[in-house]
């Protein structure tokens, strides 16, 4: 679980990520007070919201919004 | 450490080039700046490159004795300095230190970048490499969205609205269009820089800084030798390097650079001057929110108030404290490699008398705040008359 310290929707993109436009990165707090920068899969979040931790794909992590 | 001043100032237009390569832009300057101070090549000690990232965007490398020799100045130290977009600036830190501790007693700084040989997803590819590349770049952020995490957050904590960040970019385009060497002289209304093309929200093409080709040259040397060559010698009254982590999730606060704050804190002290001294500045507008925090962490503004400062015309052209007088990175542009010079060589036109249109009323004391990625590096430098 996690916090939403801040975030974003990225609409140019370099090479790699041009698929994924438009596409939420985040910087999420973590319980433990670490930050992360990840990215956001289902709807999009704003900061304070709540996020789970879903999945890491090549080191980088995917969350979701929590009810 | 002996005083420092600027003796000669040089720089190309700004903007895309498509006949032109990296070295010729730096040539240009760089004649231009010989030819300002008075200098010739022989002259030069020690020749310092600022270039962010020539070998990802032109293919070469090894850049500094490729553009000194080209310049005519042989068997001296030439190294290039890379700092991200603040990289003249660290090179411009690292000569004034070189004079001012006896080492050398002249000087030469080269800024240059060649940008727009490369298509914008490959430029914004290696833009990204200024990030830390094992976290937030692997999850898909790019420059403009480091710079739009930033605003989310100054927004939510201090309550900076959209309208803040598209005034930093109507003022500076304003100032621009009266620049001859700006890459986009075009003057824009508040309407059009609301409904710009989304980058990376809430930051759309207008928040962004441009993509350019250009170079600017200043020459060093030690104050009591600054007349010999120029009738116009500004002085480097304070200036300082300061850095920070890479990533923004490193970081304790985002809406604040640490670098930026420690820097000009140094810088300040060196030249025995406060925040409320400086007349007139350039400010590393990379992004719109980039100049709103500048303002904050340079004292100019409490903090918070950046963006309801910006939009209240202080920082206009006939403001109470002209910033980006050149049009910024904005509307300059944003040759990264050559920015931090290209500062330099404005405050000396300013200071100088010489900035045409632009000329602002009060021209003694002039501050320069060179960003490096998303504020791990960053160089203030406070210039004045002597």
């Amino acid at each position: 679980m996690g916090v939403v310290y801040t975030e974003t929707v990225v609409h140019m993109a370099p090479p790699a990520f041009e698929k994924d436009v438009p596409y939420q990165v985040a910087i999420v707090s973590l319980e433990s007070g670490e930050r992360v920068t990840g990215r956001i899969e289902g709807a999009r979040v704003s900061i304070d919201d709540r996020v789970a931790m879903i999945d890491t794909r090549d080191g980088v992590p995917f969350f979701r919004k929590s009810e | 450490m002996r005083p420092v001043a600027v003796i000669g100032a040089g720089k190309t237009r700004f903007g895309a080039f498509p006949d032109r390569d990296l070295r010729s832009l730096a040539v240009e300057a760089g004649e231009k700046c010989l030819q300002n101070g008075h200098v010739t090549p022989s002259q030069v000690e020690a020749f310092y490159l600022g270039n962010f990232a020539g070998p990802s965007f032109t293919g070469q490398n090894h850049l500094a004795p490729y553009i000194s020799t080209a310049l005519g100045i042989h068997e001296v130290p030439a190294t290039r300095f890379e700092a991200a977009c603040a990289s003249s600036g660290s090179a411009f830190f690292h000569a004034v230190s070189g004079v001012a501790s006896g080492l050398y007693d002249l000087v030469m700084v080269v800024g240059v970048e060649k940008m727009t040989s490369q298509p914008t997803p490959r430029v914004t590819e290696i833009l990204a490499s200024a990030g830390d590349c094992g976290g937030e770049i692997r999850a898909g952020s790019t420059f403009p969205s480091l710079f739009a995490m930033i605003a989310r957050r100054h927004m939510h904590d201090f309550g900076t609205k959209r309208e803040h960040l598209a005034a930093v970019a109507v003022k500076n385009h304003a100032n621009g269009a009266l620049n001859p060497d700006a890459h986009l002289r075009k003057v824009i209304t508040l309407e059009q820089a609301l409904a710009g093309k989304p980058v990376a929200d809430p930051l759309n093409l207008y928040d962004c800084s441009l993509i350019s080709d250009g170079a600017a040259a200043v020459i060093v040397t030690a104050a009591d030798r600054a007349r010999d060559f120029s009738d116009k010698p500004v002085g480097v009254l304070g200036i300082a390097q300061a850095s920070d982590y890479l990533a923004l999730d490193q970081k304790a606060d985002i809406t604040t650079f640490t670098a930026v704050k420690a820097a000009s804190r140094k810088a300040y002290k060196m030249a025995g001057v406060d925040p409320a001294d400086i007349e007139f500045g350039e400010l590393h507008d990379c992004f719109t929110i980039a100049e709103i925090i500048a303002l904050e962490d340079l004292g100019f503004v409490p903090r918070g108030q950046g963006g309801p400062c910006s939009a209240a015309g202080y920082t206009a052209l006939r403001g109470a404290k002209p910033m980006n007088t050149s049009g910024g990175l904005k509307s300059k542009g944003h040759p990264v490699g050559a920015t931090g010079v290209a500062q330099i060589c404005d405050l000396v036109q300013q200071i100088r008398g010489e900035a045409g249109d632009r000329q602002v009323a009060r021209h003694s004391l002039g501050l320069a705040e060179n960003l490096g990625g998303s504020g791990a590096s960053c160089v203030v430098t406070i210039l004045g008359e002597i």
